[in-house]
């Protein structure tokens, strides 16, 4: 089985400006996929090449197995996008846009259905007869993703599809988005909300500087971060607190000292012990999971000190 | 061949321009009959171009000729233009639509508005004029050739300009110029020779001078050198436009 998308050293220059720095990726069939970076990091050029916007210098990339150079029309067949920006064409009305969009994959007719089913699932039933240009920015965005679906298409790529939208699209969105990715859909996630990422995608892919820095499932990602937070209250104020606690203290808030330790390593013990002997008693604890965001945080570190620097 | 896919981005043109009809369809035709009425007025019974053919007869389709030009050239590059600047041009360019499928899709809904506003020109133009077609299928294969003429230089250059201002500039200081210049009002016999010359040198005259032939039988040079010169020079945009578009140039980065 052919992967749903093939990247193989791909590279890209705007100018002085190298976008896209020898990508390698493939995402499986079937996967609901993260594609995470900081602004700049290459994540809407990759987008825009696998979807024939954009041209690549070199290397290769393929959706379904076809080529997205030499087989474009049946590479744009295979793929569904949700552009970023909320583009519309202000001439047609809801439905008549969603033909328009339909009519262009040759499948008009045969997808009649299917698109008031689009419209139903993502709120839009009663704005089908609405020019584009009288809706909302969440009623167009939601135009954007069923555009994107018309076709029903085994790829589909939400570029940022949350960014400024309320909560009730937010949950319309994924609810539908999970149905899709249970029928088969493969899907590929770029946001700037983590949590996002991490409640729905199986794998992620981190990027920086036109590179791929981290690609594996969930799990193996949030295990590669060595640290966890622990919060602890202590019966009083201490005068002085012994080292093995200063040596790992990242803040006091509020009467909480919180620390920040290794996995592994019994860092907890040697507190717990030292705060003890100290005559100090712990009358609340609190551990903090390692986020994706400090996942994130740490493998792009240094990306936004370098553009300033760059730039 | 996407035959649906084509099809379906023509009628969406065409539905573009239909939907600002009074903008795209009336005005241009009373535009063009503003000319005719002002022209016949001042020089009725002064001129006679051709034999037996009065002026505002000669001036007819000319006239035609001129709304056909204008109108291809600005629905495809209005259209495009509209679409880069706005972002939305992003909707065809994902679809599964091959070069040749965008072409034909733009210019042919810039040949049904030219040959609208054209015809709608002839029909109000009966309304006081005598004007018969002593050569029908030649009137219908200059009006398209010159149609996907100015359809594929309007599709040119919305692919070139970056906004909508490069477009006007266009249009103002290219197409209008050679359209005037061209024997819209004229015969070029009227002319000296060295602007004769010049005026053979301009490509708008073949599809004047070749349209006029199909209304009257008459025409400054002959009508197959005219078929020639616009059939090479359809042939010559035509693989321009479709390269252009095949390369992505200026539409995708």
């Amino acid at each position: 089985m052919s992967a749903a998308i093939s990247v193989r050293q791909l590279h890209k220059h705007f100018g002085q400006v190298h976008a896209l720095r020898g990508v390698d990726l493939e995402i499986r069939q079937g996967e609901f996929f993260g594609l995470l970076g900081p602004n700049g990091a290459g994540k809407s050029t990759l987008i825009n090449i696998l979807a024939g916007l954009t041209r690549p210098d070199s290397g290769s990339t393929a959706v379904m197995g076809h080529d997205v150079q030499r087989q474009p029309v049946a590479a744009r067949r295979a793929i569904g996008v949700v552009p970023q920006e909320l583009v519309f064409d202000p001439f047609f009305e809801v439905r008549d846009f969603l033909r328009i969009q339909a009519g262009y994959y040759g499948v008009a007719r045969k997808h009649k259905a299917w698109i008031d089913e689009l419209l139903s699932a993502l709120g839009l039933a009663d704005k089908a007869s609405t020019n584009m240009r009288e809706l909302s920015g969440g009623m167009k965005r939601r135009v954007l993703i069923a555009q994107a679906l018309v076709h029903k298409p085994k790829v589909l790529v939400l570029d940022e599809p949350t960014a400024g939208v309320d909560v009730e699209l937010r949950q319309t969105l994924w609810a539908f988005a999970q149905r899709l990715h249970a029928e088969g859909t493969t899907i590929v996630l770029t946001t700037h909300y983590l949590e996002e990422a991490e409640a729905m995608c199986e794998r992620i892919a981190i990027m920086s500087h036109g590179t791929v820095v981290a690609l594996d499932d969930k799990r193996s990602l949030l295990g590669r971060h060595p640290w966890y937070e622990v919060s602890l209250r202590l019966d009083r104020e201490p005068a002085e607190l012994p080292p093995e606690v200063v040596d790992c203290l990242s803040a006091r808030e509020q009467g909480w000292l919180v620390l920040r330790l290794q996995r592994g390593s019994g860092d907890l013990a040697r507190v717990l012990s030292s705060l003890h002997d100290c005559g100090l008693s712990v009358l609340e604890i609190n551990t903090q999971e390692q986020t994706l965001e400090h996942v994130f945080l740490e493998l792009t570190a240094g990306h936004h000190t370098a553009g300033v620097a760059r730039s | 061949m996407n035959w649906l896919g084509l099809w379906t981005l023509f009628t969406k043109e065409v539905r573009r321009f239909t939907v600002v009809f009074m903008q795209t369809i009336a005005a241009p035709v009373v535009s063009a009959l503003l000319y005719l009425f002002i022209f016949s007025h001042a020089l009725s019974g002064r001129l006679e171009v051709y034999p037996g053919v009065p002026y505002p007869q000669f001036l007819v389709p000319g006239l035609m000729m001129m709304t056909i030009i204008q109108n291809a050239f600005a629905n495809t590059s209005s259209s495009l233009i509209f679409s880069k600047v706005t972002g939305n041009i992003v909707f065809v360019l994902l679809a599964p639509l091959s070069h040749l499928e965008l072409y034909l899709g733009f210019v042919g809904a810039a040949l049904v508005r030219s040959l609208l506003v054209s015809i709608g020109v002839y029909l109000v133009a009966l309304v006081y004029l005598d004007i018969a077609v002593a050569h029908p299928l030649l009137l219908l294969v200059f009006g398209a050739l010159g149609a996907v003429l100015l359809g594929t230089c309007g599709l040119l250059a919305g692919i070139w300009a970056d906004k909508f201002d490069q477009v006007a500039t266009v249009q103002n200081f290219l197409i209008l110029p050679l359209t005037y210049l061209s024997g819209v009002f004229y015969s070029i016999h009227s002319l000296p020779p060295a602007w004769q010359s010049l005026s053979r040198a301009n490509p708008f005259f073949y599809l004047i001078d070749g349209f006029r032939y199909g209304f009257f039988g008459h025409s400054d040079v002959s009508p197959w050198l005219s078929v020639a010169v616009m059939i090479g020079a359809n042939i010559g945009l035509c693989i321009l436009c479709v390269r252009l578009l095949s390369r992505g140039y200026k539409l995708r980065s």
